[in-house]
């Protein structure tokens, strides 16, 4: 038997219904709409981890390419090589290399937002000890990879405000099919 | 040849059956006496979960991993051992970024978070009580048949060339009903989907198609997702690249900008020569692979071979396969073995004399929306030797006199 409560539970999806589905299943229901039973836990201050270009998702926090440079030594260098020159897996060089007959993709060739990197790092590196980096290590080895490509000089610190602002050499490089 | 109806011994589809009705006909001339080993005493007990037959064990390509190594590799469907359009789930081809985790549903939850009204968190069970939608759908990686755009032909098999492809019956939760459930804001343009892998990847899906037919993938022909196709939940986007049907799907950011993310910035992109990138080139093409005849098969006998293969669009429904036997000189309309639907396999079958010719064997696809699938070179033109993807060139096997069938280009 219906609860009231249960009652009410339709009553409020019906509220909420879509009847924009192309799949044409929706349309055989006899009563012309599918009842969903709405058991989505309302959630209150979730963050999330999705940093974008704008730098919405970045946390709080700072580094530097000289401490970057000591967490890429300590994580990153076995599997990006020194100074990210690992045949096959370079983060750095090949500046104005895509238009010609060797092309080579890196960080500082190819990638148009540095809030990528920051957001590539925290989520997937150290490849097999993801997420071990704290946010201040992260944005220092964003910042050191930066440096590799030229993009930043010695002395750069970067954090969530500076971040955003790069602009990176390849930015305007990609032809966007949807907007 | 009387029933020739294009160059290189391409057949009419009635030629065959008649080819088969002499088999048939000996056929009663076979003594039923038991007189193999199976027929004396009792077989095998029932099992909890079966395995295929000692005789039919079919295997995966792997094909390597990266430089971090192999957990981060892939593994293409057998397809010139398959007939149909369902792929069996453990052929299912793979590609993963950081391994496959072994994830408890009982700690997993999916978030819907962003620009709604109500950010909503749903556990793996309370999704099973949700209305779903049951689908005929290809996955393609947006990698797949890469191999044949470089300079040189590799002497491979169909699947090792172009398995990264599979079909499945997926069954899911329509994405849209639980984006009304959590209340997408109006200025927004686009879902971020995040992975609960190590690799944690990351998509960005327009809203467009968000609130059409993605579904959160639940089932896959018929059983729970395995853990290689992103058990508990993936998001599947049908007719997209597969990259984008995030797996082990744990979070939907709604937003008005793409999350610009690694994976469709840095990667899944198609360099041009000029050295400008595509991005967001979603839809896989409009596609065809002749499954056998095919690459390291050899013929062993002259006369009638049924030319078999799969056909697929991202944009809708296939609308017509042709078939030529002489290198695209003439070309034949294939028969379809299966009903074509949008943006799932389609089988298509054409009979084929060979009398111990040289041939060249290729298939030609049309889609409902128009478009004709390309040529290598046409594919090719225009991007980048750096590697790109999307590449949708038909496939040529070359068959030799002694009847070897080889990768060709032409």
């Amino acid at each position: 038997m219906f609860s009231f409560k249960g009652i009410a539970l339709i009553l409020v999806n019906l509220l909420f219904l879509s009847a924009n589905s192309t799949s044409g299943l929706d349309e055989e229901t006899t009563l012309g709409h599918i009842l969903k039973p709405g058991l989505g836990q309302l959630v209150i201050n979730f963050a999330g981890s999705i940093v974008s270009a704008d730098g919405s998702g970045l946390p709080a926090g700072s580094g530097t390419v000289v401490e970057g440079k000591s967490v890429y030594g300590k994580h990153c260098a076995a599997c990006n090589g020194i100074d990210g020159q690992l045949p096959g897996n370079q983060l750095a060089g090949g500046i104005g290399s895509l238009a010609t007959g060797r092309p080579l993709k890196t960080v500082g060739s190819y990638w148009p937002y540095a809030t990528t990197l920051f957001d590539y790092i925290a989520r997937a590196m150290p490849y097999n000890q993801e997420k071990m980096l704290s946010a201040d290590e992260t944005y220092a080895v964003t910042a050191y990879v930066l440096r590799l490509n030229s993009i930043l000089d010695d002395e750069a610190r970067l954090d969530e405000k500076t971040l955003p602002q790069i602009k990176m050499p390849n930015q305007d490089g990609f032809i966007e099919l949807i907007k | 040849m009387q029933d020739q109806i294009a160059g290189g011994g391409i057949l009419h589809r009635r030629s065959l059956l008649k080819a088969a009705g002499a088999g048939v006909a000996a056929g009663f001339l076979v003594p039923v006496r038991a007189t193999e080993d199976w027929m004396t005493h009792a077989g095998e007990v029932q099992s909890e979960y079966g395995s295929p037959s000692k005789f039919a064990r079919l295997k995966r390509e792997q094909i390597g991993g990266h430089t971090f190594g192999p957990e981060a590799g892939s593994s293409s469907s057998p397809l010139q051992d398959l007939n149909g359009t369902i792929t069996p789930n453990s052929l299912h081809f793979e590609r993963h970024h950081s391994g496959i985790p072994a994830i408890d549903p009982s700690k997993h939850k999916l978030t819907i978070f962003g620009d709604v009204a109500r950010t909503l968190q749903f556990n793996y069970e309370d999704l099973l009580s949700y209305p779903m939608e049951t689908h005929l759908y290809f996955l393609e990686c947006s990698g797949n048949s890469r191999r044949n755009s470089l300079a040189r032909p590799l002497d491979l098999s169909a699947g090792s060339l172009n398995g990264l492809l599979s079909g499945s019956e997926w069954t899911g939760v329509p994405l849209h009903y639980l984006l009304d459930e959590a209340g997408v804001k109006n200025e927004s343009r686009w879902i971020i989907a995040e992975g609960a892998d190590a690799a944690g990847l990351t998509r960005s899906v327009p809203i467009k198609m968000a609130l059409d037919n993605v579904m959160v993938a639940l089932y896959q022909n018929g059983e729970p997702l395995r853990p290689a196709q992103g058990y508990p939940m993936r998001l599947f986007v049908p007719g997209c690249e597969g990259n984008i049907s995030v797996k082990w799907l744990q979070s939907l950011k709604v937003q008005k900008t793409p999350g610009y993310t690694r994976d469709e910035t840095a990667k899944y992109t198609d360099l041009l020569e000029n050295g400008k990138a595509k991005m967001f080139s979603l839809k896989m093409g409009v596609k065809s692979v002749i499954t056998s005849p095919s690459g390291k098969m050899q013929l062993r006998r002259k006369g009638v071979y049924e030319i078999s293969g799969l056909a697929w669009s991202g944009n809708g429904a296939v609308r017509a396969v042709e078939v030529s036997a002489d290198g695209g000189k003439s070309w034949a309309e294939a028969i379809f073995q299966s009903e074509p639907r949008p943006l799932a396999l389609t089988r298509f079958r054409i009979p084929w004399r060979w009398h111990g010719q040289k041939a060249v064997l290729q298939s030609r696809a049309t889609d409902d929306k128009g478009n004709v699938q390309p040529s290598r070179d046409s594919a090719i033109a225009g991007y980048s030797l750096a590697g790109f993807y999307h590449y949708n060139g038909m496939q040529s096997w070359g068959v030799s006199e002694q009847g070897m069938v080889k990768n060709v280009f032409v």
